[in-house]
């Protein structure tokens, strides 16, 4: 009994030593010497990333300072939350805030769905060429420039002579031409639907690589049984791709804070402003074209810590529903 | 047998609901084809087109009042090949910065041996959910000297994380195990493995991250905005919002022509619009159908992971 107990003590003992020995530093001093190679490999991109990426992250600290450009990022003074207090007391704090998540909303009600729906219809439709040539259309849009979109936007929607207000005019007989690209109340539906326009196709490629996946065996008995197509695509075809569906919207709702900036910025007038200006593109406008370089940092730290928050948050509940997640 | 049970089924699928189904599906899948088709057509149609049809509207199909005077102006307006050249240059040059960054570091990841897998995957992973912004990003260019520099459009933004995940999760998934023993046996080293089995086995996947990164830097439009001043250096895009935007002319675009002409000259600048729409998306359009598998290749194996 004795005897078993000291050798307990002693095996106990060694594996303290034995691990002492590996130390974990040891550890990574071995495996660094054994493959020089993939740390080699790897250190370009490290570097990449503390460049571009960390380095940044220091000159965060220009939302709490007063930039004085003679002094430098660290010479500038501290002013503790004096760009917050500015911003959020400022005549367009909650405009702004309401119109980023305006747009996200309307963006996700309506980019959410549609791919859907497309790639439901596209998957009953019999002729295989068919099929093909749509796919092969509604894909690429996906891949021309967003100057090129909204090039077009500006073509087929002018008030004076677009294409879509000479119908209206025309055919339905409308007084006058709607101002589509230079109102407030039209700006969001103009952002969204030609988004929808873009990348519906390019979207509804996972959903329909998911439809594939349907067991004809289930769909046959279905049939056996007498289901109508809209029954099955009920029964089956939706069931199919619901998980799928769950896991992107959620992870979509994590990118509410981040709109597609450069879009907004092309299609942004001075008619238009009242609704399309949104953080990103006032911290563009403010810290680049207005050289207030600590209140533009403030403004977009505030943006990136909520959406952040979000991001990490809406990450955990999909890794909680599902095991899928982004990390 | 087979085929004769699928007959059955077939026609047993047939009711006269299922058919209407069919009939408004082909009709619908028609009309989204339209609305893609047909702003292409309009646009290729009104760039050979007499630009006043086009204004009053009576040119919705087919050219009207052919003329290829757009296209001329365009071929002498010398910025916009300057554009080309400048992006074709950031494609050129950067592309392979961005691939060869990207696959090493997604072969790395990928091998179970690297001790640090997880601590620089986090390192990586930690900047697609937090970023410096806009000003002190900026500030780190200009500290760096890249400003006005083809370099600011290269290097900043050399690596996608997103695509590093998917060729991370491409190694993990394709290349056996068992490859890699052997390779160890025969003493292949960690950076032969990658340019004689890795690299040769994940063809497919390297072509798509190629496509992807060039139809970014083709299309890249804010980064040359905010990093640019120098007019020499712009990028295609730029030129082409400049020409698109733009209510009245720019001095190269009067080039040639007498005072008194004016009012041919907005037309001339109307019709440009057109085709500089065409001429700036060409290329990306003319190799899509040949990839387009690809493309759909890339976005599958993303998904697995995303």
């Amino acid at each position: 009994m004795n005897v078993r107990k000291t050798e307990q003590k002693t095996s106990a003992y060694s594996k303290v030593l034995s691990k002492g020995k590996k130390s974990y530093i040891g550890e990574v001093g071995r495996n660094i010497i054994e493959h020089w190679q993939l740390y080699l490999l790897i250190t370009p991109t490290l570097i990449f990333f503390i460049v571009f990426n960390y380095l940044p992250m220091y000159g965060v600290q220009l939302a709490f300072k007063e930039f004085i450009h003679i002094k430098g990022i660290m010479g500038s003074p501290w002013v503790g939350l004096r760009n917050f207090e500015r911003f959020f007391s400022g005549y367009n704090a909650w405009a702004l805030i309401k119109n980023t998540l305006g747009i996200s909303f309307y963006q996700i009600l309506a980019g959410f769905p549609i791919p859907i729906i497309f790639a439901l219809m596209l998957n009953e439709v019999l002729n295989k060429h068919y099929k093909k040539l749509v796919q092969l259309v509604s894909y690429a849009p996906h891949f021309i420039s967003i100057v090129v979109v909204v090039g077009m936007l500006d073509i087929f929607f002018s008030q004076s002579n677009g294409f879509v207000n000479i119908i209206l005019t025309k055919v339905f007989g409308l007084e006058k031409g709607i101002p589509f690209l230079v109102s407030n109340s039209w700006f969001k539906t103009m952002y969204v639907f030609s988004g929808v326009w873009q990348n519906a196709g390019y979207s509804a490629i996972i959903y329909i690589a998911a439809l594939s996946g349907v067991d004809p065996q289930l769909v046959d008995s279905a049939i056996v049984d007498g289901a109508s197509k809209i029954r099955r695509i009920w029964h089956i075809q939706i069931p199919t791709i619901l998980p799928t569906a769950v896991i992107l919207l959620i992870l979509e709702s994590g990118n509410i804070m981040k709109v597609g900036f450069e879009k907004v910025l092309l299609m942004q007038n001075p008619l238009n402003m009242q609704s399309s200006d949104i953080i990103s593109t006032y911290v563009y406008r403010m810290g680049l074209l207005g050289s207030d370089f600590s209140f533009a940092t403030a403004v977009d730290l505030f943006n990136s810590v909520v959406s952040c928050i979000l991001l990490v948050f809406v990450n955990n509940f999909a890794k909680r529903v599902s095991s899928n997640s982004l990390w | 047998m087979m085929l004769m049970r699928e007959k059955k089924v077939k026609m047993l699928a047939e009711t006269r609901g299922d058919k209407i189904f069919d009939i408004f599906i082909n009709v619908i899948m028609g009309f989204i084809l339209l609305i893609y088709i047909y702003p292409l057509i309009f646009i290729i149609s009104a760039s050979v087109s007499d630009p006043n049809t086009v204004l009053r509207g009576e040119m919705w199909l087919f050219p009207k009042g052919f003329t290829l005077m757009g296209y001329k102006h365009i071929l002498q307006y010398k910025e916009i090949w300057t554009g080309y050249l400048n992006t074709i240059k950031i494609v050129l040059l950067g592309v392979p910065i961005a691939m060869s960054l990207t696959i090493s570091a997604g072969y790395v990841l990928s091998r179970k041996e690297f001790k640090l897998r997880n601590l620089y995957m986090g390192i990586f992973v930690f900047t697609m959910f937090f970023n410096g912004g806009l000003i002190p990003t900026y500030l780190v260019i200009k500290q760096l000297n890249m400003l006005d520099t083809i370099w600011a459009l290269i290097l900043p933004n050399a690596i996608t994380m997103y695509y590093v995940i998917i060729v991370r999760t491409y190694y993990n998934t394709n290349i056996p195990e068992e490859l890699h023993e052997a390779g160890v046996i025969d003493g292949c080293s960690d950076i032969r493995f990658l340019t004689s089995v890795a690299l040769p086995l994940a063809k497919p996947i390297t072509a798509v991250m190629a496509l992807f990164y060039m139809v970014d830097r083709w299309n890249m439009y804010f980064r040359p905005l905010i990093y640019l001043s120098d007019r020499k250096l712009y990028p295609l895009q730029l030129i082409l919002r400049e020409i698109v935007a733009s209510s009245n002319m720019t001095p190269e675009m009067l080039e040639g022509f007498e005072p008194s002409e004016y009012a041919i000259m907005v037309q001339i600048s109307n019709l440009m619009k057109y085709g500089v729409l065409i001429v700036a998306s060409l290329p990306v359009l003319l190799i899509y159908p040949f990839v387009q598998k690809y493309f759909v290749q890339g976005i599958m194996i993303g998904a697995l992971k995303g």
